[in-house]
C-alpha cells in the first residue's frame, strides 16, 4: 500500500523538472519565431517587401494587402506574439502560474492566426513565403507543446 | 533577487531584439538612386517606351519586371497618375527582368515584340493585368500569343519578332541602363531623376513625389 505514496512523492519533482524543460523549449521556439518575425518586420518597414529581388513567392505574399492590417504589418503583430510567449514561458519557468495561463491563451491565438495566414497563402494569394511557413511551423510546435502536455501537469504551484 | 531574474532575462532579450532590429533596419534601408544630367533620358536619341507629353516637366522612369507582383500592383496607379497629371508627366518604362523570375524575360520579349507593331503599352498593361494567370502557367507562350491577338497584333509577325535579335537587344539595352544607374530591384521608379525608395514606394508616395517635382519646377 505504501508504493503509490512513494510514486507520488517521486513524481512531484519530476513534474516540476518536465515543466521547466517544456517551458524552456517553448522559450527557445518563441525566440526563433521572434527572429523570423523581426526580419519580416524590418523588410516591411524598409519597403523591401514592396519590391522584387529575392524570392518571387515571398514578394507575392509580403507585397499583398494581407501583409498588413491598416498601417500595422502582420509581422509586427507576430513579433509581439512571440515576445509575449517568450516572456510568459520564462516567467512560467520561475513558477508564475498566471504566466502559464497567459502563454496558453497567446499560443492558441497565434495558432488561429497562423491558420488564417496559411489559408490566405494557399487559397487567396496562391503563393507561399518560406519565412511565413517557418513562423507557422514554430507556432504549430508551440501549440503542440501546449496541447500535448496537460495543463495540470505543467501548471507550477502558484506563488503566494 | 529571484523575482528579478525572469524580468532580467525578458528585458535582455527585448534589448537584443531591438539592437538586432536596428542593425537590420540600417542594413536593409534602401539607398536612394539619382540619375545625373548625363544619364537623363531627355534629349537622347535612343528609343524609350514613353507615354504622356514629350514636353512634360516631370519624367517618371520605371524599371519593371512583368512577373514581379509589386510591379503589377503599382502599374495601374502609375497609369492613373499619368491620366491625372495629363501633360505634366511623361511615363517611361524600362525592362528589368529579374533572373529569379522564370517568365520575366519572355514576357519582356513579348512586350517588345508588340512594341515593334506600335502596341507596347497595350501589351504592357495586359501583361500586368493578367499577371496572376500567365505566371501560374507552365508555358505562357500560348497565352502571350492570345494577348497579341487581343491587342490586335499581326500574330505571325509577333511570333517571329518575339525571338528576334532586335527585341533581345532592346531588353539588353534597358538592362544595361539599369546596371549603369545601380538598379537591382523592381520596381525601381525615378521621378525627375530621384528614385522613390522604401515605404514611399506606393501610389500615395508616388503622387507626393510628383507633386514635389512639380513644386520644384521654376514658375513660368
Amino acid at each position: 500500500m505504501a508504493r503509490p505514496e512513494q510514486n507520488t512523492a517521486r513524481r512531484q519533482p519530476a513534474t516540476s523538472r518536465s515543466a521547466i524543460i517544456v517551458y524552456s523549449i517553448a522559450a527557445v521556439l518563441a525566440l526563433a519565431g521572434l527572429a523570423d518575425a523581426l526580419y519580416l518586420t524590418v523588410l516591411h518597414l524598409t519597403g523591401q517587401s514592396a519590391v522584387c529581388g529575392g524570392s518571387p513567392s515571398c514578394s507575392q505574399v509580403l507585397a499583398s494587402k494581407y501583409a498588413h492590417i491598416g498601417p500595422v504589418p502582420v509581422a509586427l503583430l507576430g513579433m509581439l506574439g512571440y515576445f509575449s510567449v517568450f516572456s510568459f514561458a520564462v516567467f512560467s519557468v520561475f513558477n508564475y502560474a498566471r504566466a502559464t495561463v497567459l502563454m496558453r491563451i497567446t499560443v492558441w491565438l497565434m495558432f488561429a492566426a497562423a491558420l488564417v495566414l496559411l489559408y490566405l497563402q494557399a487559397f487567396v494569394i496562391h503563393a507561399f513565403c518560406r519565412y511565413c511557413l517557418f513562423s507557422a511551423a514554430v507556432t504549430f510546435l508551440l501549440t503542440g507543446l501546449v496541447v500535448a502536455i496537460p495543463a495540470q501537469s505543467l501548471t507550477p504551484k502558484a506563488r503566494p | 533577487m529571484r523575482p528579478l531574474l525572469p524580468l532580467g532575462i525578458v528585458a535582455f532579450v527585448a534589448l537584443v531584439a531591438m539592437g538586432v532590429g536596428a542593425m537590420l533596419y540600417h542594413t536593409y534601408k534602401p539607398q536612394a538612386l539619382t540619375i545625373s544630367k548625363e544619364q537623363a533620358v531627355i534629349g537622347k536619341p535612343e528609343k524609350v517606351h514613353a507615354r504622356g507629353a514629350a514636353t512634360a516637366p516631370v519624367i517618371v522612369e520605371e524599371f519593371g519586371d512583368f512577373q514581379c507582383p509589386p510591379c503589377g500592383a503599382i502599374s495601374e496607379p502609375l497609369n492613373q497618375l499619368e491620366r491625372d497629371y495629363h501633360n505634366k508627366i511623361r511615363l517611361t518604362f524600362r525592362n528589368f527582368p529579374l533572373a529569379n523570375h522564370q517568365f520575366a524575360q519572355p514576357a519582356a520579349f513579348a512586350a517588345e515584340a508588340a512594341g515593334l507593331q506600335g502596341r507596347f503599352w497595350e501589351m504592357h498593361d495586359l501583361l500586368y493585368r493578367e499577371q496572376t494567370n500567365w505566371t501560374k502557367s507552365t508555358d505562357p507562350s500560348e497565352l502571350f500569343l492570345s494577348f497579341a491577338r487581343i491587342v490586335g497584333l499581326d500574330t505571325a509577325k509577333f511570333q517571329k519578332d518575339i525571338n528576334s535579335n532586335e527585341v533581345k537587344e532592346r531588353v539588353a539595352a534597358d538592362q544595361k541602363r539599369a546596371a549603369e544607374l545601380g538598379v537591382h530591384l523592381t520596381p525601381t521608379i525615378f521621378v525627375n531623376g530621384k528614385s522613390i525608395v522604401g515605404p514611399s514606394l506606393n501610389p500615395a508616395g508616388l503622387r507626393a513625389a510628383v507633386e514635389t517635382a512639380l513644386a520644384e519646377m521654376p514658375s513660368q
